[in-house]
Parts: C-alpha cells; structure tokens; sequence
C-alpha cells in the first residue's frame, strides 16, 4: 500500500477543501435538512424502490435456494465456487473504501476525506453486509453455517482452524463490528445536531435516544478525538488485512491460478480500486441532486481519481507479475492455467477484464477526464465491472481447468445466479438510500473543522 | 479540592460566544480568576480548550491496550487449546499445534477486543449514555451542536458566586449569559 | 452463429504438431475449434440457463425417485423364501443381525453365466459378489453388479394383466388350460413356444417333454444379442456348432479379429484375468504376452493391445483372409482384398504366430461373419492351437438352432395363421426382432398370446396375457457357464410380486400345473444324479454353487477340407458401412431401466444416458458432422436419427450403433432415451453391412459424457507408460519419469501410522477399463443415480470413476483407462481447508468423511487436485421409495442434500474384518479386506491391503519399480498408486 501514500500526500495544500462562504450554520442546515425535510426527492425515490424490488428478488431466490439446494446454481465438480464467492470477494473489496478513507486519510490527516468518509463509512457496512450473506448462502446445509463459530456443544467438535473459511469469518465479522463502531462513534455528535435540530417529537425521540446524552462538552471531544484516532490506528492494520485473508482462501489452496504468494497485496489494491469506483458512482449522483458540490468539490473527485488510478496500476502490475511468475516458475500446471485464462473457454471474460481494469482507468491521468464528473461516473463503472470479472476469473477459470484433464468441465451461469447477485445490489441500494433519508450522509462537525471560522486566531490571546 | 455538602440552588452560569476564538480567551480569563469547575460547549473539538482547561490525559489508550493484549491471548490460546488438547486430530497431516495458521485469528481478536474497549471506554469516560443533563435547560444551547459555543461555570466551583460570576461573565462579551438550572 | 466450421484433419494435425508437442491435445472439438465445442465453451453467460426446472433431465431426476406406492410398507419384513436354502458360510439359524451372509448362485445372460455369491442383510440381497469357485474365477461384470438393482426395480410388473386388466394367476391358469385342451386334439399343431437362448437343463427338459406331449408343437429361440455368426462359422469349418473355449495362460501372441473378449460375450471375465496373469510385471519377471487387435471401434480389448488397427468390419474379414493366407492355413488360395491399411503388418504378425505355435491364438469376434470364424478355426488348426489355447466343445446351449432361421418360421407361421397359443417366455421379440419380419405386426396374427417377462414391455402391450416374471435372485433354476459347468440357482428373496418363473409357467402346461419351482428343479437332478446320497449331493452343489464335473468335455474335431471354397466373394462395398453392437451398458435393451447401467459411463466413449452414430474423425470430416450433431442414417430404407459422436481410433468409413436404446416401454428410467437400432437390423445383417447413407439433420442434441477431455499431457504425470524392452532395459525408467518429493522434504514431524496403513495399487498394465468396479461401488455404497441432466451439468456421484485418455495419433491413438478412487492423501489438501473438521485423518491413514458434520462450502473439492470428491448438489439418494430402501448397504449411510461424500476404500469392511480379528485377538490377514472394486476386478487390477504389512500383495506392488503417484510431485503423499502401463509392441512393426 505504500505506493499510493505519496500520491495522497502530495494533495496536502493549502487550498481549502470545500468551497468558499460556508458558516457552522449554513454547513449544518444543509447536511441536516437532507434528513429532516419532509419533502422526498423523486431521485430518491426512485433509487430506492428500485432497490426494493431487486431486495424482492433476493429473497425470491434465496427461498428457492433453501428449498432446494444450491443445485439451483451452475456450479458442478470441478467448478464448486462460482458466483457466490465471486460476489463475496466482490462486495468485500467494495467494503474496503470507507474504512480506508476514514481511518487511513484520517492518519494521514487528508482533511478532504471529511465530507466523504461517512456516507463511505455506511458504504462499507451495507457492502459488507451483501459480501457476509454469500458464505452462508452457498453452504450445502446453510441452516448449519454456526457450526463456523467456536462454541461450546455436545458434539465436541470445534471449527478447523487452519481452513482459511474460518479465518474469513473471523476477518469479515471482525470488520463489519469495528467498521460499525466506527462509524456509529463517527456519528454521535451529528445524532446530537439532529436531535436539538428535530421539530418533530418522535424524531427527537429517537436521535437523542441514538446521541446518547452527547453534549459537545470539551471534556468529551477530549477522550471522542483520542478514541477517534485509536479507533482508527486499528482499523487501518484490520482493513489491510481483511482482503489478505480473503486471498487466502485462493492463495492456501493448491489449485493453480490460486496458489501464488502475492495475493494479498494484490486482492487490497484491487479492494481499494472497486471500493473507490463505488464512491464515486454514488458520491457524483448525490451531490448532483443534493446540491453539495460545495461539501463534496471537484477536489474530492479528483483525488478519490488519483487513488483509482494508482491502486489500478497495482491490479495491472498484479497482473503481469501473475503471468511472469506462472511464464518463469515453469511449473506446467501453472502455465497451463493462465494459458487456459487467456486463450480457454474463458478467454472472453479474461481480456474484456483487463481493458477494464488495465486500459480504462489510464484516461484518469488527463486532468481533463477527472475534471468531468460524468466521466468519472463511467469509467468508475467500468472499474466496478472489471473488478467483478477479475474476481469470476481468478475463481472460475482456475477451478474449471486443474490438475487433471479427465475432470475439466466448463462452469455456466443459470438464471439464479444472476437473480442472487442483483439482489444483493439491491439490498445494497435499499440500505444505503435508507441511510441517506434517516442520516446525515456528511459528518456535519467534521466539515465544521474545516471552515476558516474554526481556526483558533493567534491575536485573540493577550 | 472541598465538595460542598448542601446542593446548590442552580447548577451554574453559562455564556454564548459567537466564535471559537471568544470562547478559548473566555475560558483562559476564567482559569486566570481561578475558576476550576469549568466546562466549554462546542460544535467541534477545539484542541485549544483541553490545554487552557489543563484536562487530565485520557485514560483511553491504556484501557484499548489492555483489550488488545486480551484479545489476541484469548485468539491464540482458544486455538492452542481446541487443536491441542481438546480435540487433537490429524488434519491433511499437519501438526497438533501449527502456529503459523493461528496468526490471523489471533491478529483478528485483538483488534475486536481492542476496538470494543476503545468504544466502551469512549462511552464510560463520557459517561454516556446520560438521559438528562441540566445545561439542556438552557433553551438556546441547542445551538451548541450547530454554530455556537458556550462556556459554563459550575456553581460546585469553591469561588462561585451568583452575582459575582454572572458579572464576570458578562465582562467577556459574551452574546448572552444565563444561569443553567437543574 | 454461422454454420458450424468443419472439423478439419489436416489442421487438426497441424494443430497436433504444433500444440506442446504431439502429446498434447484435449478433444477434437477443442483442436478444430468447432463452433459446436465453443457453444459448449463459452458459456460463461447464461445462453439458456436454469438448471432446476430444465424439464427432460430433472423430470428423469424425478423420475429415477419416484413410482414408489405399490411397495409401501414391504421395507419392513424380511422376506425369506419358504424353501431351504443353503448359505454359502454359515447357517441361516446362525444369522445374527447386522452380519451378512453369502448366497451361491449364478446370473444366466445368453449362454453362459456368471457365479455369483450374493450378500444378504436379514434376507435382503444387497450386493452382488463374483463365486471364485465358478468358472467366472470370482469376478463380475457390470451387468451381475447392477442386476441387484433390476431385483428392486420399482418398474417391475408386479401383477399378471389381461388386456391391461389386473387378473389372478387361476384365472391365468383356466384359460391356459383350456387352450392346452384345445391343443391336444391337434398335436398343438398350434401351439408355439418363443424362449431366449436356453442353457438350462431344467427348462429345456420341461420344453422336450411338452414337445413329447405335443408333436406338432413347436419350441423358437430369438436372442438379438447371440454369437449367430459363430455358430455358422463352425458348421462352415468344423462341420458342426461347438462351443469354443480359449486358455490365455498359455497364449504368448493372440490376435483378436474384432473380438471383445476381455469385456463382453462368455467366459470374458475368465479370459481378462488369464490375460492379466501373462502381463504381470514384477521386477525379475518381465514377460508379456502380445495382443494384436484388428476392430472398428474401441473397445476395452482394443485398449489392451499392443498394436491395434481400426479396421472396417468387413475389412476385418479381409485381414483374416490375408493373414491366414499368409500363416499358410487352408483358405483356399483365397487372400483378403489388398489394403495398405494393414498389408504391412500381415507378415509381421504371420511371423509373429508362427514363432509361438502352440502357444499362440485367433480369437473371431462374436459378431464377426462366419467367414472370420472358420478362418480362425483353421489358423488355429494350423497352429497347432486345438487342444492348448483352444478347446472345442459340444454348445452349451439346451438346443443351438439358427435362431435367425427360427424366428423366421414363427413370423411365418403366425403370418399363415397357424399359431393359436403362443408362449413367449422372457424376451422382448417386438422389440428387437429382425425389423424385416414385422414382428410386431405378425404377433397379433397369433390367437391367443402370452409373455412372461420383468416388465410390462413392448411384447406384453401386444400380448393378451401378460404374466410377471421372477427376477433371478427370487428364482430356483439351474444355468450352464460359458464352459458348460451347471449353477443351481437359488433365491436370495421370495418373489416381491406376484411373480413365477419360467419352470413354473412352463409346468402349468402340463398335468401338475401347480409344482413349485424348487421341485420342479431338484426332480429333474434327481433324476440326473446317479449316486445315492442325492440329499447331501444337492445341499452341496447347491451351496457351493457349482456341480462339479459338469463342465462340458473337450471333443476333437477336424478341419473341414476346402471349406473356403463354398464362400461367396464379398458383395458390394458401397456407401458406409453400419456396425452394429450390443450396448456395453443396456446390453441388448434389457438392461434400460437400470439406473446404474444408464449412468454407468461407457468404456472409453465415457458416454452416459445415450447411445450414438460412432464415427471416425475423418469420416465425421467428410460427412460434415461434429460431435452432438444429429444425422439421419438411411439404410436399405430404413431410417433413423441419431447424435453423433466422434470417436478417435474408430474405423474410417463406418459408423457404430449400439443396440438396446428407444424403448417405448421400458419403465420410468429408460423409456423413450437414445434411439432403436434395432429398427435397422435386419435378420441377413445382424451385424454389419455396406450401404449406409448419413446425413446432417441438426445439431446441438444433448449428448452426456462424464469426461470431456481425453488429453494425455504427458508433461503431467498422470499416466505413466513405457515399453516392456524400455522397461528391461532401464527399470527405473518409470521413476525418473515421475517425480516425488522425498519424505525428508519437510518441515512437519508428519503422523505415525503404527498399526494398520491402508493402501491400495492400480495396476494399470492390467486394467481393461470395463468399468465393473464403478458399478460395484455404486451398488456398496449407495451412490445415487442423478439422471442425463444432472450429469450434464458435472453432477455425478461415482466414487470411483475409469478415466480414458488418447495419446498420440487422433486416427489410431493408444488408449489408457485409469480407475481413480480417492487417493487418501496423507497430506490431504482437502482436510486442511474444511472449516468444520468434516473431513479428517484416521489412525490408519484414511481420509474420513464425516456427512453429518459437513455443512457443504465444497472448499475440499476445489482443493481436490484429483477431483475424486462427489456432492449433492440436491437431494439425490431416493429416500421415498420402498423397495429401493430394501437394496441399500445397511453398513453405508445414505447421503442427503448438501453434503460431501467420497470414496472411504470401503471402510465398512475395513471395520468389519478388524471387529472379527480383534474377536479373534488376531491381526486383519492379507486380502481379508477385498474393497467392491477390487472384489468385482476380472483383471485383478485392484490390489488393497495394509501397506505396514511388508509381505502383503499391496506392498510388494508398491515395492515395485513401475509403481508412481498420481500427481504425486504435489507431495500430497497419496495412499493408492498405480502400477505403469506397459506395453510389449512387436519390433518389426514399431520399426
């Protein structure tokens, strides 16, 4: 990860962050009213019932799937993963932008992250909530997936600890709760504006119920600033490590195409590069609609380009490396792998993969393409396709052509498992426009920090 | 210091600044009187006010080490315990006790339990939750978590004085001053 | 998409010479990058998706699980027949539950029959076991192994029916009666009795005596799947029909003239473990018989030989011509027509026999013309084989009559309306009869007709009375081997259905119409027994399931002068040539219903549920067509539609069909699958014949095979192979070749395997790839059937499974069959990723499965790298039906929906030998513990044992210098390993 810290660090200038005539009172008004109109816009609406209806779909699916069995999916031996696991890697990787951005740029005191981190934080909980589902949804007898937890039972069976599956399940649970805590501490002064804010009773009720008594008394910013940071000192190792596990469930395994040691670093930059494409697919709409582009500037689109960019040069680096290593090791079954990848059943899916994720993102060098939010949209887009892909690739391919010819067979696709992976997208939407309507998608007292008003002048003391 | 027996008829006084830099020299003019029971109310940490109120170091790294440290034995030791001696078995011919494979678990367990710590111990030296809190008397204080910012003075305080401190605060120029009732 | 792009040789051999060098290609589609094979490859977006209402394979799915009432409740009792019955080991009054005990008996399939020692739960006959005491030497072919599921077959007709009405066997009885009344004035100038191929005393003594009763009766034979030619081929050359025996032990060179005889037709299962006992290699003895195998399409032998030549079938006949010419025999001064296909190979094999008179042999295909068998009989003769490799003997059947012939007066007699009362005992005669005769329509020319059979089929719907049939596990009868030696059969079961057999049916014809089959049967030997004692003679014969001294006597017979010259010259070789042959799972139709033989995946073409149009890939070249196109076959008028399947190493200019597929009325599994031959066969072609026209009709037909690449990537050391003289030369040459790590490699102290260290070792030069352990370890372990579907979609639940791989020229590649169970790795990569423990090591080195701990990630299965791992992708085990409930190995437990399941080297047996040694406070002793595919293995390719042990056969086996690991350089340390391939080719033609 350190290849992207000076690209980050070179954006500490004194150019402020957020555009020009902002008060404390107007920053506020405008991130709270978002919430506490009455007035829905139809955006929302639409965005919303449109994730309701894929969430219909999802549970359609996973009713069928319980009532039958995963054979409703492509999968088959050799092929035993397919589109669950990709989901899963997919989402995960999704999942990484929010803590990344809050805890990372925190520590590296990048004040830009201010007015995107939350709506990036809740993100990553919503992401990591679809990624969490597809473990227990692909199990055989899902209805036994807590025999993955250590308990105590009369069985007198305990999970194995060296199956990388565990490792995951530690790992993700692990980063779902702190990723929350995080995000939930993140948000308690900004429960506490909306609930002295709130006209309507029940409203007060319940933010102040969530605020918890928080009264902005100097004494609890003192302990609230050195949690913030401790909170984030260990985020930022566990979101770091959490795609490292992941790979291990590729990387421990012999399958070739799989077993190979620079995973990690490999599946966290591809991680970092979908998590950022999520946040600008959903920061460039919202700010369009909420009028923020005062809060979330051209500067923050353009940075949030630069870590795609450079994150994306890991992935192509990732790449060639793959190729190289499996070209030098000579390992026959190696090679063969990556020669069935590029030149297979698959090879479509292989190349389509690598022009999203290798050519694609070189348009963020021009200034000019960052400059145009609608091109960063799309090619955020893109990205988020190509990452997907990447994923199906690296499972798929490397499964369906292994050690010996005699098993190969070729993995297909059915009609359910598209249906489970675009609900999920739309548990994804429901959650997140539900966020955006019942919560301040800009942590509004961060922002404050960054008005000039907030500067303490040296004068003031005689 | 001495803590009054008898309860005091109103909790204390309280001043509205219009911006940080009011409040800060506020407070600086308060300790210089030597007012003690201090406390400042603003819409965003101000680093500043900590050191004028010369606050005690948080508490909090140390309780987030101790959970740490926690977390990881109990990663580990499970681990150790279950392969070892609970139920020891051969798995695709490893050993009993590979270590190597307990690393992520253990990694992941500290920063659980640390992370928890770090929030419980956030909540307990705040101590929130807290349902009610007599400076929410004051109807204007609202605006504390909006724009403005606020410094109290407790009537618990060994130099407190109605009148006197009122007056006092008055002299910072402040926007306005109330008392804060319980 | 545009039309499909022709499969192209010469850029299939470019591609051959270019891809990794010449070793390395994966199937033909995939070389010619048909579009038909990129339909199949790229399909990583759904074209047409979902899998889990895809009508046809889920609704066979349903199929296979359902028709289950008439059964309800019979699960429960035991059934023992009222009879005495002898069992092998112990007394029944010493039955203790949960014990098994082993019943002598014989399985009759045309004329021979296999002995078979048959394991019994509390009376429910389980699983079939081979008796080594008979002539079939103790093993089992796949037809024996799945017959004890066509015991419990749900399908079965469990009623007789008049008209489709439900009718007692008394009413049965009076109207037989009355018919057999009617006879007698007559003569039973009427009466017509229809029966298979008969080699049972007892039933051929019932029919004679009826004849006796009945002069003017008359008694047809129809098999379709029968050695017609055979017989013919004796008469040309001997004078006479004999049975012809062969003994490999002594032949050092055979050559097959289209002859299957490791695989298929009678005493195959004897001669495939003569054969493997002359190709055992052990490290001082390295001798090895050749095999020399002329055929058009592949067959297990053809896998075996050292030189094989695919050869059109008339072709063969040709080669027989020219080879016997040129071993001098007496042909006439007759030679085979030209062909430089095999010219250059005639002299050398010539030679070849020559150098080993005595000691070499002829073997004719069954389904050969009568022209290859009497050349074979002379060149035999010449070589002095009579008498050492050859034995002639009087036939085994009751009656050897042309059955062509015979079927022929029937159809003609019924056509002229003298036929009033027609029995047809088994058989299924409308639907395999010679299509020309129109069977079908002739029968309804009969007054009265009747068909005792299984299942309620194509003859029975067209039969007034349909009567139901005993299987023959619920049977007392007697049967003959291919030797000749008698059986007595005796049931395992009394009849689930209100069945008779064919002795019972047939005594209702006579004055005492309601004798029990056990009487009927042991009068009869009574009579033949000449000694005193008959009780104690009769216990025994019936429990060791073979008469001794029954075996039919060698009888010299000489050479017919000028035999050759009666012989017309070959007819017009027009057009293709139609092949046709029995179906290596179905056999001849009968088989359809069997789940486990439509699943069983076929040798070498790994085909399941279907069968196809095999061609050559040349001729498929020509004709335009890829593999799942469809093509009309038109053959003297005939026509038909078919899938095609190119097969490497088939014969140019020839397509195979095999038989026993497009039953109409077979049952819920294989009704209305594959396509009816038989509407093709007419009774002057039985086999072959010219004059085939094939053309392309469609594609994208749904054909199932369980491997779809047959890649022998030699870079990867899968199958390890070598010739004998490389072998003699450098006996390491198999372990260079192969690399495993050594021991000391590791960091890992690793695990003690003190007491017992089970192990297994495939011998691969022994191998035929028959296929009778995947469906002996379907029938032990209860291994569900999953249906065409399921199977498309990779989904089959064989434990163990015959891999077949091509290496080298797509013409006439050598072929390699390689069983592979699990290889119970000690480094098991699949236990180290299970997150729940369901998959661990046992104290002896097995890799457990535990199926009620699995939660089923499949983690273990993608880290398989030997894919040995089966899951249930659904609920496939049929946990409804009763009568299925009844087969099922109470020791193994039935898999449910989600959960992993694998091959445990049958450790239910493993802990069945170890409960009685500790009993017996003994060590388990070598070869106690037989695994299913071991104990049905006619090769004795299959050794398993405790590899602690240093004497066991299973460790001297791994002590030898050809024995590798599979993928054994991925140091996983696996416990079965395999034997090399060996081959021991003639110099002169290698050269």
């Amino acid at each position: 990860m350190a290849d992207e810290r000076p690209l980050i660090d070179e954006e500490l200038q004194p150019e402020p962050v957020i555009a020009p005539g902002y008060t404390f009172g107007t920053v506020t008004d405008q991130i709270a009213s978002v919430v506490l109109t009455r007035r829905t816009p139809v955006f929302w609406m639409a965005c919303f019932s449109a994730g309701f209806a894929l969430l219909l779909l999802l549970l359609w699916s996973v009713a069928l799937l319980f009532a039958k069995g995963v054979g409703i999916w492509g999968i088959k031996i050799p092929v035993g993963w397919g589109f669950a696991i990709t989901n899963f890697v997919w989402w995960i990787g999704i999942g990484h932008a929010g803590t990344l951005i809050s805890a990372i740029l925190l520590l590296l005191n990048q004040q830009w992250r201010n007015s995107i981190n939350r709506f990036a934080e809740a993100m990553t909980l919503f992401a990591v909530a679809c990624a969490g589902m597809f473990p227990l949804l692909h199990m055989g007898r899902p209805w036994l997936f807590y025999w993955m937890f250590p308990y105590p039972n009369t069985m007198g069976v305990q999970p194995q600890f060296r199956s990388p599956l565990v490792w995951d399940v530690f790992a993700v649970s692990t980063y779902a709760t702190v990723s929350f805590l995080f995000w939930f501490v993140g948000l308690m002064p900004d429960l506490a504006t909306l609930r002295d804010r709130a006209t309507n009773r029940w409203a007060r009720g319940v933010y102040g119920m969530l605020a918890m008594g928080w009264r902005n008394s100097v004494r609890h910013w003192h302990h609230y600033e050195t949690a913030s940071l401790l909170l984030a000192g260990l985020a930022t190792p566990l979101v770091l490590s959490v795609h490292t596990v992941v790979s291990f469930d590729f990387t421990i395994a012999i399958v070739p195409g799989w077993h190979s040691t620079f995973f990690p670093p490999y599946f966290v930059a591809g991680a970092i590069y979908s998590g950022f494409a999520m946040v600008l697919v959903l920061a460039i709409p919202l700010r369009a609609v909420y009028g923020l582009e005062g809060l979330i500037t051209e500067k923050h689109l353009d940075n949030s380009a630069k870590v795609m960019l450079a994150t994306g040069l890991i992935v192509g680096y990732s790449y060639m490396l793959e190729t190289f290593t499996a070209w030098y090791s000579g390992n026959v079954y190696e090679s063969a792998a990556l020669w069935n990848r590029m030149t297979g059943p698959y090879a479509g899916a292989y190349w389509f993969l690598i022009t999203c994720n290798v050519v694609a993102p070189q348009f963020l060098w021009f200034k000019r393409v960052r400059g145009k939010p609608i091109l960063l949209f799309l090619a955020s887009l893109v990205v988020l396709v190509g990452m997907w892909l990447e994923r199906f690739v690296i499972i798929v391919t490397s499964l369906a052509q292994d050690y010996l010819p005699s098993s190969w067979r070729i993995f297909t696709p059915t009609r359910w498992d598209w249906a489970t992976y675009l609900g999920t997208i739309g548990l994804f939407l429901f959650l997140f426009f539900l966020f955006i309507r019942l919560l301040p998608m800009i942590s509004i007292f961060e922002v404050r920090t960054l008005l000039p008003q907030a500067k303490i002048e040296e004068e003031g003391q005689a | 210091m001495r803590v009054r027996s008898v309860r005091p008829p109103i909790y204390g006084v309280m001043a509205e600044f219009n911006n940080p830099t009011a409040l800060v020299n506020a407070a600086r003019e308060a300790r210089a009187r030597g007012y003690r029971r201090l406390d400042a109310y603003t819409p965003f940490p101000i680093e500043e006010l900590a050191e004028v109120l010369h606050l005690p170091k948080s508490k909090l790294p140390l309780i987030v080490l101790i959970g740490g440290i926690l977390g990881g034995l109990t990663g580990y030791l499970m681990q150790y315990y279950v392969t070892v001696i609970y139920f020891p078995i051969n798995i695709g011919g490893r050993p009993l006790h590979s270590w190597p494979m307990y690393i992520v678990i253990t990694f992941e367990l500290t920063i659980l339990f640390a992370a928890i710590s770090a929030v419980l111990g956030l909540l307990g030296l705040c101590g929130l939750p807290m349902p009610y809190h007599p400076v929410f008397n004051v109807p204007r204080f609202a605006r504390a978590s909006r724009s403005r910012f606020f410094l109290c003075i407790q009537a618990t305080d060994p130099l407190f004085d109605r009148k006197a401190t009122e007056d006092f605060l008055e002299s910072l120029e402040p926007r306005e001053v109330a008392e804060v009732a319980h | 998409m545009s039309a499909p792009k022709k499969l192209d040789l010469p850029a299939v051999r470019a591609l051959l010479e270019k891809a990794h060098g010449r070793d390395y290609w994966r199937s033909l589609e995939d070389l010619a990058e048909t579009d038909a094979f990129q339909d199949l490859m790229h399909r990583e977006f759904p074209r047409y998706a979902s899998e889990w209402e895809d009508g046809e394979g889920r609704r066979n799915f349903i199929k296979l699980m359902g028709a289950s009432l008439a059964l309800a409740g019979l699960s429960a009792c035991t059934r023992q027949p009222t009879e005495y019955i002898n069992p092998y080991v112990r007394q029944p009054e010493e039955l203790v539950p949960g014990r098994p005990l082993f019943f002598a008996t014989a399985m009759p399939l045309g004329a021979s029959s296999t002995g078979l020692l048959v394991e019994s739960h509390e009376g429910r006959p389980t699983k079939i076991e081979g008796n080594p005491d008979h002539p079939s030497l103790g093993a089992c072919d796949v037809y024996a192994q799945a017959s004890v599921l066509g015991l419990y077959d749900p399908d079965r007709s469990q009623a007789l029916a008049e008209e489709g009405e439900i009718r007692s066997w008394s009413a049965f009885l009076e109207t037989i009666r009355q018919a057999v009344e009617a006879q007698k004035a007559k003569q039973g100038a009427g009466l017509r009795i229809l029966t298979e191929t008969v080699t049972s005393p007892t039933m051929a003594d019932q029919i004679k005596g009826m004849l006796a009763a009945f002069p003017a009766a008359r008694w047809h034979q129809w098999e379709p799947a029968m050695a017609h030619s055979a017989a013919a081929g004796a008469r040309l050359a001997l004078g006479q029909p004999v049975n012809t025996i062969y003994d490999l032990r002594g032949a050092d060179v055979i050559v097959s003239l289209d002859a299957d005889f490791l695989a298929s037709g009678p005493g195959s299962l004897r001669y495939a473990r003569q054969f493997a006992s002359r190709r055992r290699v052990r490290d001082s003895q390295t001798g090895m018989n050749r095999l020399y195998v002329v055929e058009p399409m592949p067959t297990p032998t053809g896998t075996k030989a050292d030189h094989r030549l695919p050869l059109r079938a008339a072709d063969v006949e040709q080669f027989a011509w020219s080879l016997a010419a040129a071993v001098g025999a007496d042909t006439g001064g007759r030679k085979g027509i030209p062909n430089a296909a095999f010219d250059k190979w005639i002299g050398a094999i010539a030679r070849d026999l020559q150098r080993h008179r005595g000691a070499s042999l002829v073997i004719a295909g069954e389904q050969q013309s009568p022209a290859v068998h009497a050349l074979a009989h002379s060149m035999n003769a010449l070589l002095g084989n009579v008498g050492k490799t050859v034995v002639y003997t009087e036939s085994v059947e009751a009656n050897p009559v042309d059955q062509v012939a015979s079927i022929y007066d029937l159809v003609k007699d019924m056509d002229a309306g003298a036929v009033d009362l027609l029995l047809i005992l088994g058989g299924n005669p409308v639907y395999d009869a010679p299509v020309e005769l129109g069977f079908r329509d002739r029968l309804k020319k009969a007054t009265l007709r009747v068909h005792l059979s299984l299942h309620e089929d194509e003859t029975s719907e067209l039969c007034h009375w349909h009567l139901p049939m005993t299987h023959y596990l619920e049977t007392w009868s007697d049967c003959r081997a291919h030797d000749g030696t008698v059986t007595i059969m005796q049931p395992l079961i009394a009849p689930l259905y209100a069945g008779k057999s064919v002795h019972e049916v047939l005594t209702m014809l006579t004055e005492q119409p309601e004798r029990p089959g056990y009487d009927i049967v042991k009068s009869y030997w009574s009579r033949q027994h000449t000694g005193a004692d008959f009780e104690a003679w009769w216990r025994k014969v019936v429990h060791d399931g073979i008469m001794p001294d029954t075996a039919l006597p060698a009888k010299t017979v000489a050479l017919r002068q000028g035999w050759a010259a009666s012989l017309p010259q070959p007819a017009s070789r027009q057009g293709l040539e139609i092949i046709f042959r029995p179906d290596p799972a179905v056999f001849d139709g009968r088989f359809a219903n069997n789940g486990w033989l439509q699943e069983f995946p076929r040798p070498i073409t790994q085909i399941t549920w279907d069968n196809a149009a095999f061609m050559s890939p040349a001729t498929a070249h020509e004709k335009g067509v890829v593999t799942s196109d469809l093509v009309e076959l038109e053959y003297r008028g005939y026509k038909m539609r078919a899938p095609v399947s190119i097969q490497p190493g088939h014969a140019d200019g020839c397509v195979t069909v095999h038989l026993g597929y497009g039953r109409t009325r077979a049952g819920h599994v294989g009704t209305r699958i594959g396509f009816n031959a038989y509407g093709m066969r007419t009774s002057n072609a039985l086999w072959q014949d010219f004059g085939l026209k094939a053309t392309k009709v469609g594609s994208g037909y749904l054909l199932v095979s369980i491997q779809d690449y047959h890649a022998l990537d030699t870079r990867r050391h899968i199958i390890e192979k070598a010739a004998i003289e490389e072998y003699r030369r450098n006996p390491n040459v198999i372990q260079e070749s192969a690399e495993a790590p050594p021991r000391e490699l590791t960091l890992y102290p690793g695990f003690p395997y003190d007491k017992y260290a089970w192990g297994m070792a495939i011998d691969l030069t022994a191998c035929t790839g028959c296929g009778a352990c995947v469906v002996a370890c379907q029938a032990e372990n209860n291994i569900a059937v999953v249906g065409k579907q399921e199977v498309h979609h990779g989904r089959h639940m064989h434990w163990l499974r015959v891999d077949s791989y091509y290496h080298g020229d797509i013409e006439n590649p050598e072929i390699y069959n390689q069983p592979v169970p699990c290889m119970q790795c000690e480094n098991a990569p699949c236990e180290l990723v299970c997150p729940v423990q369901a998959t661990n090591h046992s104290s002896e080195g097995l890799n457990d499965m535990i199926y009620n701990r699995c939660v089923g990630t499949r983690y273990c299965s993608n880290n398989c790298p030997y894919k040995v791992r089966r899951f249930n992708f659904f609920l496939y085990s049929d946990w409804n039906t009763p009568s299925l409930k009844l087969q099922r190995n109470p020791d193994v437990t039935v898999r449910s929906r989600g959960v992993m399941e694998k091959c445990t080297y049958c450790v239910q047996r493993i802990n069945r030998a170890k409960i009685d040694a500790e009993k017996e406070d003994r060590k388990v002793r070598d070869g106690e513990i037989q695994t299913a595919c071991q104990a049905t293995c006619p090769a004795e390719a299959i050794i398993f044992g405790n590899i602690n042990d240093p004497n066991s056969r299973v460790a001297r086996m791994k002590a030898e210098k050809t024995n590798y690991g599979l993928l054994a350089d991925l140091n996983t340390r696996p416990r079965t390993t395999y034997l090399a391939a060996l081959r021991n080719p003639n110099p002169e033609i290698e050269a």
